[in-house]
Order: C-alpha cells, then sequence, then structure tokens
C-alpha cells in the first residue's frame, strides 16, 4: 500500500517537474543545472546500494568498441548487483539519443549511462532525467557539463597524446621521419591527441623527429589504404605511420604488411587487439596502444551506484571505489580519469581479446 | 554515328586518364613504381566488378541502389564462413558470395519487375533491408584477418603471372559482359529495353523477364565484389560497403553509362571506376586536401551527364535529318 502511495507521490511530483520544464525552460535548465551539483551532500561512507537500475545508452547499438565498453559495464552491475540495461540508436547521428532517454526517465531507472552522440542536443533530456532524480554518467564522449553528473574520460588528451609521440619515437629508433593517419579531418578527440603530439614533437628530445604530413582516411578501410599508400610514396624516407584510429590503423597494416614496403616502414596508433593481432605477429606493428574499452563500461558502473548511493555528488576531490580498477578520485569539472592507456605488443597481446 | 559518339566517349576518359597520370607522374615518379600500379589495380578491381554489374542495370533504365549492402552481406557471409571453416577453398568462397548476392539481386528484380515500382525506390528500401539484415546477424561483431585462413589473405593480394588474382577475375567480368552485351542478343534486347521499353516490349522482347535477369546479374556482381572486399581489407564488420552505392553509380556515369538507359558500355564503366580510383591515388601522392576529391568527382559526374545531354541532341537532330529525306 505505501509502496503504491509513494508511487503515486513519485509520478505527481514528476508530473509537476515537467509542467514546470513547460512552463519556463530557462529558469529550470538553470536551477536543475546548479541545483543537481550542489545541493546534496556526499556521504562517502553511505552503504552502496544494490539492485541500483543503470541503463547504458552508447552511441549505437552494433558498434564493436560500443559492444565491448558496456560489457564492462554489465560486468560491473553483475558485481554490484545492480539491473543491467541497454538501448540504443542503430545510427550515432545527434539526435537520435533523445527519444532513448525519454523512454528511460518514464522507466524510473536510477542511473543513466550516457555517451553522448551530441553534447548538447541530449542536454534538455538529461536534465529532466536529473530533475526526475536519475543520476546521469557520461562516458566515452562527455555531454554537456551542466546536464550530466560525472563524465568517465577513456584516457587524458595529453596521455593519449604523449604515448603516440613516445611509440612513434621508438619505432623510428630516436629520429626519422614520421605521418599520421587520422579519421576525418574535423574528429574532435583526434584532433585534441594530434594538437598534444604536436606539442611534444616540438619539445628538445624529439627534435630527431620530423612529422611530414597528417592525411585523413576518413574511417573508411579503402580511403585509408589509398592515403597510407600516398604517405609511403610522397616521402620515401617515412620510417612509422602512426594512426590515431581503430579503422585507420588496421587498413594501415593491412597495406603494408601485403606491400614492399613491410619491414621497412612501421605501424602504430590505436586499435584493437583483435583487429590487430595478426599484424603485431608479423612485425607490422610491434607496438600500439588503447585503453580497455571494458574497463570504461565498469568504471561507468561504479561511478553510477557510487553516485545514486549518496557517496559522491561530481564534486572535485571526492573519491570512490571501483572494483578491480581501485579508488577513483573526481577531477575537476566532475571527470574521472580511467588511466593512461595500456600497450600491446607480441608479448602481451594474446591476454587480451576485444 | 552510335559507334564513333561511343568511341569519343570513352577517348575522353582515357584521354582525362592518361594527362592526370603523366601529371602525377612528374611530380613524383614513385606514382609509376610498381607497387603504385599494383595497390591502384587492385582498387579499381573491387569497383570495377561493381560498375559492371551496375551497367547492366542502368542500360536496361533502371538503378541498382543495394551494391553497397549486397556487397556487405556478401562479405560477412564468406568471413564467417571461411572463419568457421579454415580449410575451405578459396573457389568455395566466391561461389558463395556470388550466390548471396545472386539471391538479393533476384529479389531486387522480382520485386521490380512484379511490384511495377520504379527500381529507384524498391533497390533504395532493399539498401536499409539488406543492411538492416546484416545489422541483426553480425551485430557489434568484427571479423578480424587473424580469424581467416592464410590462403584467402594471399588471395587478396597475390599474383598469378604478374596479375593480381583480384585484377584478374576483374578482367574476366569485365571481357565477358562486354562480349555478352555487344554481339549476342540477350544484351542487345537490353540496350532496346533501355532505349524504349513500350517498343522493346511491341517487339516481342520479354521484358521483364530480362529485367530481373539485369538485377540478378548486378546483384550476383556485388556479391562476387563482397568476397573481394573480404579478401584484400582481411577486416569486416557491419559496416562493409557502406555507403559504396555512390561510387559505383558515379564509375558508370562518369564512364559514359545513362542514366536514362539504352547506351553506353561496361568497357566505360570499368575505366570509370578506374578513374575514379586513380584521382583518389593521385590526390593522395599530390598532398591536395582531399576535401577536392568530392568535389572533382562531382564535377566529373556533371561533365559527364552534360556530355550525355549533348549526344542525346546531337542524334535527335541527326535523326529528323533523316526523316525529313525519307
Amino acid at each position: 500500500m505505501s509502496k503504491r502511495l509513494l508511487a503515486g507521490a513519485v509520478s505527481a511530483a514528476l508530473v509537476l517537474t515537467l509542467a514546470a520544464c513547460g512552463g519556463t525552460t530557462k529558469n529550470d535548465a538553470s536551477s536543475s543545472g546548479g541545483g543537481g551539483q550542489s545541493t546534496a551532500q556526499a556521504n562517502p561512507d553511505a552503504p552502496t546500494k544494490s539492485g541500483v537500475k543503470m541503463a547504458f545508452l552508447p552511441k549505437q547499438l552494433n558498434n564493436p568498441y560500443s559492444d565491448i565498453e558496456v560489457s564492462g559495464g554489465k560486468a560491473a552491475l553483475d558485481e554490484l548487483k545492480g539491473e543491467y540495461k541497454l538501448v540504443g540508436p542503430n545510427d550515432a547521428s545527434a539526435s537520435s539519443q533523445v527519444s532513448y532517454i525519454n523512454t528511460l526517465i518514464q522507466q524510473q531507472q536510477d542511473v543513466i549511462g550516457i555517451a553522448a552522440n551530441d553534447p548538447n542536443a541530449v542536454c534538455p533530456s538529461l536534465n529532466q532525467a536529473r530533475s526526475a532524480g536519475i543520476k546521469v554518467v557520461a562516458f566515452d564522449s562527455d555531454a554537456a557539463k551542466d546536464c550530466r553528473d560525472v563524465f568517465i574520460n577513456q584516457a587524458s588528451t595529453e596521455g593519449i597524446g604523449q604515448q603516440l609521440v613516445k611509440m612513434a619515437s621508438e619505432l623510428a629508433g630516436g629520429s626519422g621521419e614520421i605521418a599520421i593517419l587520422s579519421a576525418t579531418p574535423n574528429a574532435t578527440n583526434q584532433n585534441a591527441w594530434i594538437d598534444v603530439m604536436k606539442q611534444e614533437l616540438a619539445k628538445p628530445e624529439n627534435a630527431g623527429l620530423k612529422l611530414d604530413k597528417i592525411a585523413y582516411g576518413n574511417d573508411d578501410d579503402q580511403k585509408s589504404f589509398q592515403e597510407a599508400q600516398g604517405l609511403l610514396q610522397s616521402f620515401p624516407n617515412l620510417k612509422v605511420i602512426v594512426s590515431p584510429t581503430t579503422v585507420g590503423i588496421a587498413a594501415t597494416a593491412r597495406y603494408v604488411s601485403s606491400s614492399s614496403y613491410q619491414g621497412k616502414v612501421a605501424v602504430t596508433g590505436l586499435g584493437t587487439p583483435n583487429q590487430m593481432r595478426e599484424y603485431v605477429k608479423d612485425g607490422t606493428a610491434k607496438e600500439f596502444a588503447l585503453w580497455n574499452p571494458a574497463d570504461i563500461g565498469y568504471l561507468a558502473a561504479y561511478a553510477g551506484v557510487a553516485l545514486s548511493s549518496g557517496q559522491i555528488t561530481g564534486t572535485q576531490g571526492q573519491k570512490f571505489k571501483a572494483g578491480k580498477l581501485g579508488d577513483y578520485t573526481i577531477g575537476a569539472n566532475g571527470e574521472i580519469v580511467l588511466g593512461p592507456p595500456t600497450v600491446f605488443d607480441a608479448k602481451n597481446i594474446d591476454q587480451y581479446n576485444f | 554515328m552510335f559507334g564513333t559518339v561511343f568511341k569519343a566517349r570513352e577517348s575522353g576518359i582515357v584521354l582525362a586518364l592518361v594527362v592526370l597520370i603523366v601529371f602525377t607522374a612528374t611530380q613524383n615518379s614513385r606514382f609509376l613504381s610498381g607497387q603504385s600500379i599494383r595497390d591502384i589495380l587492385l582498387g579499381t578491381a573491387i569497383l570495377a566488378v561493381l560498375a559492371v554489374g551496375q551497367a547492366v542495370v542502368m542500360i536496361t533504365r533502371n538503378i541498382d541502389l543495394s551494391v553497397g549492402s549486397v556487397l556487405g552481406l556478401s562479405a560477412f557471409t564468406v568471413g564467417s564462413l571461411l572463419r568457421d571453416n579454415q580449410g575451405l577453398p578459396v573457389i568455395v568462397a566466391l561461389l558463395a558470395g556470388l550466390g548471396v548476392g545472386a539471391v538479393c539481386g533476384l529479389l531486387n528484380g522480382v520485386l521490380v519487375r512484379f511490384g511495377q515500382v520504379p527500381a529507384l525506390v524498391v533497390t533504395l528500401g532493399t539498401l536499409y533491408a539488406y543492411r538492416g539484415v546484416i545489422y541483426f546477424w553480425a551485430g557489434g561483431q568484427q571479423i578480424n584477418a587473424d580469424k581467416l585462413p592464410g590462403s584467402f589473405l594471399s588471395f587478396g593480394h597475390d599474383s598469378i603471372a604478374g596479375v593480381p588474382w583480384l585484377v584478374l577475375i576483374a578482367v574476366i567480368v569485365l571481357v565477358v559482359a562486354g562480349i555478352v552485351l555487344r554481339n549476342y542478343r540477350a544484351g542487345r534486347e537490353l540496350y532496346a529495353m533501355g532505349s524504349s521499353p513500350q517498343a522493346a516490349e511491341l517487339a516481342g522482347i520479354k521484358v521483364g523477364r530480362n529485367t530481373i535477369a539485369a538485377f540478378l546479374v548486378s546483384g550476383g556482381l556485388a556479391g562476387l565484389a563482397g568476397v573481394l572486399f573480404a579478401a584484400r581489407f582481411g577486416t569486416i564488420d557491419a559496416a562493409a560497403g557502406n555507403g559504396y552505392e555512390l561510387n559505383v553509380v558515379a564509375a558508370a556515369v562518369v564512364g559514359g553509362v545513362a542514366v536514362f538507359g539504352g547506351s553506353g558500355t561496361v568497357w566505360g564503366a570499368g575505366l570509370g571506376a578506374l578513374l575514379l580510383t586513380v584521382i583518389g591515388s593521385a590526390l593522395a601522392v599530390l598532398d591536395i586536401n582531399q576535401f577536392w576529391q568530392q568535389a572533382i568527382v562531382g564535377a566529373l559526374i556533371l561533365l559527364a551527364i552534360g556530355a550525355d545531354r549533348l549526344v542525346a541532341v546531337r542524334v535527335q537532330r541527326a535523326l529528323k535529318k533523316r526523316d525529313s529525306h525519307v
């Protein structure tokens, strides 16, 4: 009986909030944006709740990378005795996630984990969810920071850029010509990493490395093939191709391994162990890096449950435990950095399957 | 008249090709190295096989937009078949791909023939439907090179007597289709249908049956191209071949196959595929911003359509003149 009463009260509150939203959008955004982050007090010693209902909303379903991410979330929720749910669109367009968020609000989930396709398009819906008491954890790709509680960052931009230059330098033997084969010319992540790489290359210890060109393969096999080919023809002294995108690195490695450049030009960058295993073993790509996507989902689930239990609220400096990954501290703007990327080579690649 | 017009059209593409290759080679002599030529031919092979199928359909005044999805479906089928049966010979893979494509093509043809719906709409529908099947089946799976048998992967880049297998297959497809379309009754009927479906019907040509056959050929070739795609790239996921259909239509149109049917040759379509691939490679070598690539391909299509129109007007005028004599 009391349960039913409670449900009635909650839905009445929900209706009221929704009505308030409809009335003055401006007012609502500012009140919930500010309210979500500062009203509740964090209690680090609060018991971890079980039965937390967390829904994952990746960029798109059927994407190999997203699938691995959410599998980590499922594993974590199994550990925490929570309820795992997965929904998502088939295309990664800006507006495609909105209707899913609205459905999740109606289903009264406790936590939504989202990899935002567009930081702003999902904002109004996420704020509606938060005013209905749902915690929002962004992972992989951030939503605007006033409409989520925390963001799980796979690795800091600096960390990745530095790692890429470090591998390029090792493979080039400390000096020589290198080139970058990126995704699309306007890909946010890739461009941020490339900027860090340029800063790293400007440092004295990397003075021997010369960046010949940044080519763009549009994350398309054929196009990446052609661009890799163009790089090798235009720059006869090229020693290393760095491709910070999973499609680009696989295409480049496949091209180099089946061409006369095999053994003369090294390939590295960001890729998954499964797609690169063949090329690591034949020596085309001696080492490459990536964060473990499953860990992103895993950390997102732990953060979501910690939020829901009241152990954290998303303020800088708060700490929480994330199972096998250890302790994490929330950084500026509610960001939680997963850690340095994992480097894969012939010795350890067989331990990973994703 | 027709003969010289076609010759003029194809020699235009050859000229463009020669100019482009010579210019690029003077900028960077590596462009004509054996490795580079091999890469260009390998890249062309897949597109050319698709373009031949597209040309056959376009000649009958239809269009097949589903080829990219059919390619993906075939590539994924063959990929998972080989992953689970490592010892399977390459020829079986080729036949399996061909079979998957033929079934898809047959469905397209039957829908166009019996549904009496324009091919543009039917194949737009099947473009999404076939892609949906792949998504449903493949989900987030990816078939990687280390899961495919070595014999299949080496088929993707090995040569026989200096000619890569992929190129050899594309040339065989091109020659067979070219001869059938030019010298055989079945081929000429397709042109007749494209020039005037009503007249073809009245002349006793089995228009419906031929339409289905044309889609069957296009689907089968798209399936074959899927096997070549799998062998060349070694990485196959649910998005394989996404968006290929527009490249294929572009190759056929640039190669002088008229969108309104009745004219063009598979040789032209093959040359169109070669030209598009060379443009892609040349721009990468010449260090030109790749944004230009799309603009250049677009300009080429407009040029080809412009030439098409010009030819049509001339032919009409010529025919009128002849009428006045009679």
